[in-house]
């Protein structure tokens, strides 16, 4: 069973490209479960054709307590058999999401979600890693490969930086490693090399460019992902794509994080702030 | 100066008068309006609406979680209990565990403040485990943590990773660890986490050829006696065995007149060598749930949990350890069954027929309940504020096994306020639990027979089994006499009264 965390900055389409790549892995043959670490529990609306209402966390609060809790009900199947599970967690600004996530990742492994015959299971983790929660895929031999969702732009990449930082952080103790950037386009210039060479000074690579296209907004629409929305669909297929590089994939390394000033260089390098007027 | 004792300090004329002073800022209520809700609490209306409660614990009968890592980690000889977390946390497992077996009890924490909980407590876990190392010298260090450590995620594994990678404390000291957040499970999930990281740690690579010996898990056990009954036992039996681990030796040390920081328990080789046993038999299923999981997948062992409290389970657990070995009961095993059954016979006219109400952890309550159906008691009403689902279902079995079942309810997830009322709106003979059950005695007057744990105001109970033969004969002369004392009490003024009983 391999185990893979997907982080990213805030609203860069992590979830989007978690289940689409899963629904491509699944559509190869292989058993694959998504656990959504967000309270926001959206990481698996596409692949359940609905919001999860019963997250862990929404089950323990009507229930009382987790240990009260059956695994039957917050773990659901959708498309191609694709287990999906929510951590949830709490209303915005009250208690204590990083905790969420651990208790709802403990409680599938103690209920023995993990079953022998998977082949994936994929983390959808809320933005950074903002907190031990939210790094609670990759502790303890979980989730020993990463890929971060990026796009050309500063922050999203900034983010792809800090978030290599904690990696690292956890590689040295725990055995993690970065299995590469995926970069999910916003259409800036020279988006492509940019993301490319931010993965080779991360010492890793970009496995994969995903076009920006309005299909994925059409499919999202009806809750689906464009595998299953329009399986014709060129976009499909570069999800199949990036579904078949991860699979294959054995280039993991330890990342090794810019500086800030080396990241803005970076950015100077390809032209993107040239424009700019000179004080 | 003479230092009065504080029972009678407080009888005293300043503080009663004190007391009364005192009223006039406190605004209380007046005395007849407090009598009339007290009478209130007591009945049948009140009782609907405490079991409709939902948000509020009231003498929960549980501990938590590190209470019971630690309780185990110090059960291994030369062995440091280290606590990632408060320390005011640690203050009160030792405080507690002290309480109880009167002796002193050695742990430490990394005493986490203000800015380990924004920065995580890495800093903490490095300075402490160093320090701990090179100050006591241990052969292992057992990490557990409290709330705060679990509250912002603190990552157990890469830290003592990070500790052994800088050279801190040498990389071949076992330091196993278990997360064990206090706003989950109970002290049960702690000893079950703790005793699995140990036996992983220490049997890590030691799988080799078969010792022929049989491992005991006692399982959250605080009956120092018990560890001694249990080795008596196999000892008659002529069966090699380990105890993972034996409490007994730290909790009941001799008085030497020297301190020992580590004053006993199981040694880290026989621990390392539990591996190479023939099976594990734990004596509490609810406290060692996935240690037993793990020896069964990872050591490949047959696995069993008998709690030996009763007739029937100590039979139960003996035929078992016969099977396993081979070895028959030796007759005088048989002969003290037999003393037992003759001495619940001379008792019975006391017990049988006497209305239970229990309160404990799971496992000695389904012994409890177990022997208590054997001498024809009934049990009525049975709390077990850290029971699951499994045990609701494994108790209302046992209680449908026997008539004497029949009057029983089992109530998980409750507390002693919740017992209170039970006891009030249908009231019984005699009440077993630990020394908090005592303010249920307050209230009630029904006669407590103190089983359990902790065992504050009472001393030296914990140095007598309650497993075995020996120690359902110990149960049965604390039921006994408490009934006997009970009758003396109430036949006191009466032509009753008698020398005999």
């Amino acid at each position: 069973m391999r185990q893979i965390a997907i982080y990213g900055k805030g609203g860069i389409g992590k979830s989007t490209t978690t289940q689409n790549t899963v629904a491509g892995l699944s559509e190869a043959g292989y058993k694959c479960m998504i656990v959504g670490c967000d309270p926001k529990a959206d990481a698996t609306r596409l692949i359940l054709h609905k919001k999860a209402q019963n997250t862990v966390m929404d089950m323990a609060r009507e229930l009382g307590s987790v240990e009260d809790l059956d695994i039957d009900n917050v773990l659901l199947e959708g498309y191609k058999g694709i287990k999906c599970a929510e951590s949830g967690g709490p209303e915005p600004g009250v208690g204590c999401a990083g905790r969420g996530v651990i208790t709802a990742i403990n409680f599938l492994e103690e209920n023995g979600a993990y079953g022998d015959d998977l082949d994936f299971v994929f983390y959808d983790v809320l933005g950074d890693v903002v907190c031990g929660g939210f790094a609670m895929p990759i502790r303890e031999g979980k989730a020993k490969e990463i890929y971060i969702v990026t796009s050309g732009e500063m922050m999203a990449m900034y983010a792809a930086n800090n978030i290599s930082r904690g990696i690292l952080k956890y590689a040295q103790s725990g055995g993690v490693r970065l299995g590469g950037l995926i970069c999910n386009s916003r259409k800036v210039d020279k988006e492509s090399e940019l993301i490319g060479e931010l993965a080779r000074r991360l010492s890793t690579q970009m496995i994969h460019f995903v076009p920006r296209d309005n299909q994925v907004q059409r499919a999202e629409l009806r809750r689906m992902t464009v595998i299953e929305y329009s399986p014709d669909h060129p976009q499909a297929g570069e999800y199949r794509a990036l579904a078949s590089k991860m699979a294959e994939n054995t280039n993991l390394v330890v990342p090794t994080p810019l500086t800030m000033d080396e990241l803005e260089g970076l950015m100077m390098d390809f032209g993107i702030l040239e424009n700019e007027p000179v004080e | 100066m003479k230092i009065r004792d504080h029972n009678e300090l407080f009888c005293g004329r300043e503080y009663q008068e004190q007391f009364e002073r005192k009223k006039e800022f406190e605004n209380p209520f007046p005395a007849e309006k407090i009598a009339e809700v007290s009478e209130w609490t007591r009945t049948e209306e009140y009782k609907e609406k405490n079991f409709a409660r939902k948000h509020i614990k009231i003498n929960p009968a549980k501990a938590c979680q590190p209470l019971g890592a630690i309780f185990c980690a110090s059960s291994f000889a030369d062995t440091l209990p280290f606590v990632q977390g408060a320390q005011g946390c640690v203050a009160y497992f030792r405080s507690h565990l002290s309480r109880h077996f009167k002796e002193p009890m050695a742990a430490v924490s990394t005493s986490m403040t203000e800015d380990a909980a924004v920065f995580g407590g890495l800093n903490n876990m490095l300075d402490g485990l160093e320090n701990a190392y090179s100050l006591y010298n241990p052969k292992m260090l057992a990490v557990c943590t409290t709330c705060m450590a679990e509250v912002i995620g603190d990552d157990l594994n890469a830290y003592i990773r990070q500790a052994k990678g800088k050279g801190l404390i040498p990389q071949d000291l076992p330091v196993p660890f278990a997360h064990t957040p206090s706003f989950s499970g109970s002290h049960l999930a702690g000893y079950d986490g703790m005793m699995k990281a140990i036996l992983q740690a220490v049997t890590a690579g030691r799988k080799g050829d078969p010792n022929g010996k049989i491992n005991l898990i006692p399982g959250f056990d605080t009956y120092t006696g018990d560890y001694r009954e249990l080795a008596r036992m196999l000892g008659l039996m002529g069966v090699a065995h380990t105890i993972l681990a034996d409490a007994s030796g730290t909790y009941d040390s001799p008085n030497t007149g020297q301190y020992k920081l580590y004053p006993g328990g199981t040694t880290l080789e026989d621990a390392a060598d539990s591996v190479n046993a023939m099976a594990t038999i734990a004596l509490q299923k609810y406290s060692t749930a996935k240690t037993l999981d793990f020896v069964r997948k990872e050591w490949v062992q047959r696995t069993a949990a008998i709690t030996p409290v009763g007739i029937r389970n100590t039979d139960r657990f003996l035929e078992e350890i016969s099977a396993i070995t081979g070895r028959p009961v030796p007759a005088e095993l048989e002969a003290e069954r037999g003393r037992a059954v003759d001495a619940m016979t001379d008792s019975h006219p006391y017990v049988h027929g006497k209305r239970f109400a229990l309160v404990g952890d799971p496992d000695l309550l389904l012994g409890l309940m177990s022997f208590i159906m054997e001498m024809g008691g009934l049990p009525v009403h049975v709390v077990c504020t850290n029971g699951d689902k499994n045990f609701r279902a494994e108790a209302e079995e046992l209680l449908a096994s026997s008539p004497f079942g029949a009057k029983a309810a089992v109530h998980t997830n409750r507390d002693m306020w919740h017992l209170r009322s039970l006891m009030f709106t249908d009231p019984v003979d005699l009440l077993i639990g630990n020394s908090y059950a005592k303010f249920l005695w307050q209230d009630t007057g029904t006669p407590i027979v103190r089983i359990g744990f902790p065992l504050f105001d009472r001393h030296h109970l914990h140095r007598y089994p309650v497993i075995g033969y020996q120690g359902a004969l110990n149960i049965l002369t604390w039921i006994v006499n408490t009934v006997l004392d009970e009758l003396d009490r109430k036949t006191m003024h009466t032509a009753s009264f008698d020398a005999i009983r």
